[in-house]
């Protein structure tokens, strides 16, 4: 049976993991390869790299992130923030990233899904969407959530998939770093709403949240960044939790 | 020293980067004459079945004739659906036929009968292997072990199969007919287990350097 995914983000600016990192016994409690490592032994299932400075100067030290996590690490390796043109993809992938993520770009651009999807296939191509509740329905926003724009996401969603798209990595602007759970109606309509699996993002605090994001929310995999760093078990830990709430995961 | 084929169809740095880090040397030939000094072949690939095209003819030959001379082959997901004698993806195209069966579409034949969600396709996340015969590629790996994939179409089970997956249907995640095998999840990115399994490889690479 299919597992559920955990994944585990790193936020990276300049080379280093810069939010929510206090591990006791880290060299450097910075170090994004020494981060994966941890994360790798303790069961997770996948990496986020996001860049969170993505400026064209900080480029090379975004490779030299990816090459060195991925030199030590042999599970999928995603790689976001920024990424705005085929070149940026082609360094991303040349120094050891299996998939890419796009959002702006991706809003902008669209024809850039297709496009990759061709050259690198759809499995490589995660597309972005962060989206904000609005009454009934969820619209998208792009610069890193800055920028509203009148897209419907669900619609977006569907769309992106349609274009090769091979996966979703669905962001809810209203629950991300409040810890309050997945928004799981969110997550469970762009689920049901295209045929590629979906990530879910923003807002894990309790192991709980996963368990109700992967029933109610229809997820495929869940990512979360502060909520692994509470202890040194937290991965382990949930998979426990979600094993005995009878969801598949990998052991 | 293991040749890698490069034809095109995804990305070789992580096979690459695992087979670095096990400690084997490796080589993307750029012509098929240099595969005659390989003693390993790894054919590896993502995408379309379409992308073997790039294979047909010189390479597909030079490959065959390695595998003549006992040389061990390992496809990897679009690899290994190689191995079969061809895809409904591009039915036009033939495979290396060193395995009988053809690969198809993976659907979803237990849809809408107890009210789940229809399984999504591609077929994408970690899955378990169930181990069918013993297999010289899987030493060492366990029943339940579970593996990373990411595809749309899948070889049937026949007599060379030696590890399946259920997802939908059952297929063959791992195939074995003596020197040759092949994987449809990616080793590469299958943690230890995948580290296990290529290692297996490279032992099997090794005994047949010896034995010459």
């Amino acid at each position: 049976m299919l597992s559920k995914r955990i994944i585990a983000c790193l936020d990276v600016r300049d080379g280093c993991v810069v939010k929510g990192v206090n591990f006791e016994g880290l060299r450097n409690a910075g170090d994004p390869a020494e981060l994966a490592i941890r994360y790798n032994h303790e069961g997770i299932d996948e990496v986020v790299i996001l860049d969170v400075t993505a400026t064209i100067e900080k480029r090379k030290a975004l490779a030299d992130t990816i090459h060195s996590v991925a030199q030590h690490i042999f599970l999928p390796l995603c790689v976001g923030g920024g990424i705005r043109d085929e070149q940026h993809v082609e360094a991303a992938i040349e120094a050891g990233a299996d998939k890419v993520s796009l959002n702006t770009a991706a809003v902008t651009h669209p024809e850039l899904i297709t496009t990759l999807a061709r050259r690198y296939g759809s499995q490589a191509i995660i597309v972005a969407i962060d989206a904000k509740r609005y009454d009934d329905r969820f619209q998208i926003y792009v610069r890193s959530g800055q920028e509203s724009t009148e897209r419907d996401a669900i619609e977006w969603a569907a769309e992106a998939a349609d274009r090769g798209a091979g996966e979703i990595l669905l962001t809810s602007i209203d629950r991300d770093g409040t810890k309050r759970g997945f928004d799981c109606p969110l997550t469970a309509a762009v689920s049901e709403a295209v045929s590629i699996p979906v990530i879910a993002s923003g807002g894990a605090g309790t192991f709980d949240h996963f368990v109700d994001v992967f029933t109610i929310g229809k997820a495929d995999a869940a990512l979360a960044a502060s909520i692994f760093h509470y202890s040194e078990h937290a991965v382990a830990d949930l998979k426990t939790h979600l094993d005995h709430a009878g969801i598949p995961v990998r052991r | 020293m293991i040749a890698l084929i490069d034809y095109g169809a995804g990305n070789l740095t992580s096979v690459r980067k695992a087979l670095t880090y096990l400690g084997a040397a490796h080589v993307t030939p750029t012509t098929p004459k240099e595969l005659e000094a390989c003693l390993g072949v790894i054919v590896p690939g993502v995408g379309n079945f379409q992308a073997t095209e790039a294979l047909a003819g010189v390479w597909t030959a030079a490959i065959r004739r390695a595998v003549r001379y006992s040389v061990p082959l390992l496809g990897i997901c679009l690899g290994l659906q190689w191995l079969f004698d061809g895809s409904d993806e591009a039915p036009s195209l033939a495979g290396l036929g060193a395995m009988p069966g053809t690969c198809a579409l993976m659907t979803d034949s237990g849809k809408g009968t107890d009210g789940s969600a229809p399984l999504k396709v591609p077929h994408v996340g970690w899955n378990s292997l169930h181990l069918t015969r013993s297999s010289w590629l899987l030493e060492g790996v366990g029943e339940g072990d579970q593996v990373y994939f990411t595809h749309s179409f899948a070889a049937p089970v026949t007599a060379d199969c030696v590890a399946s997956t259920g997802y939908g249907v059952e297929f063959a995640s791992v195939v074995e007919r003596n020197h040759i095998a092949g994987v449809q999840f990616h080793p590469e990115k299958s943690g230890d287990v995948g580290l296990v399994i290529l290692g297996n490889f490279l032992a099997r690479v090794g005994a047949h350097a010896t034995s010459q």
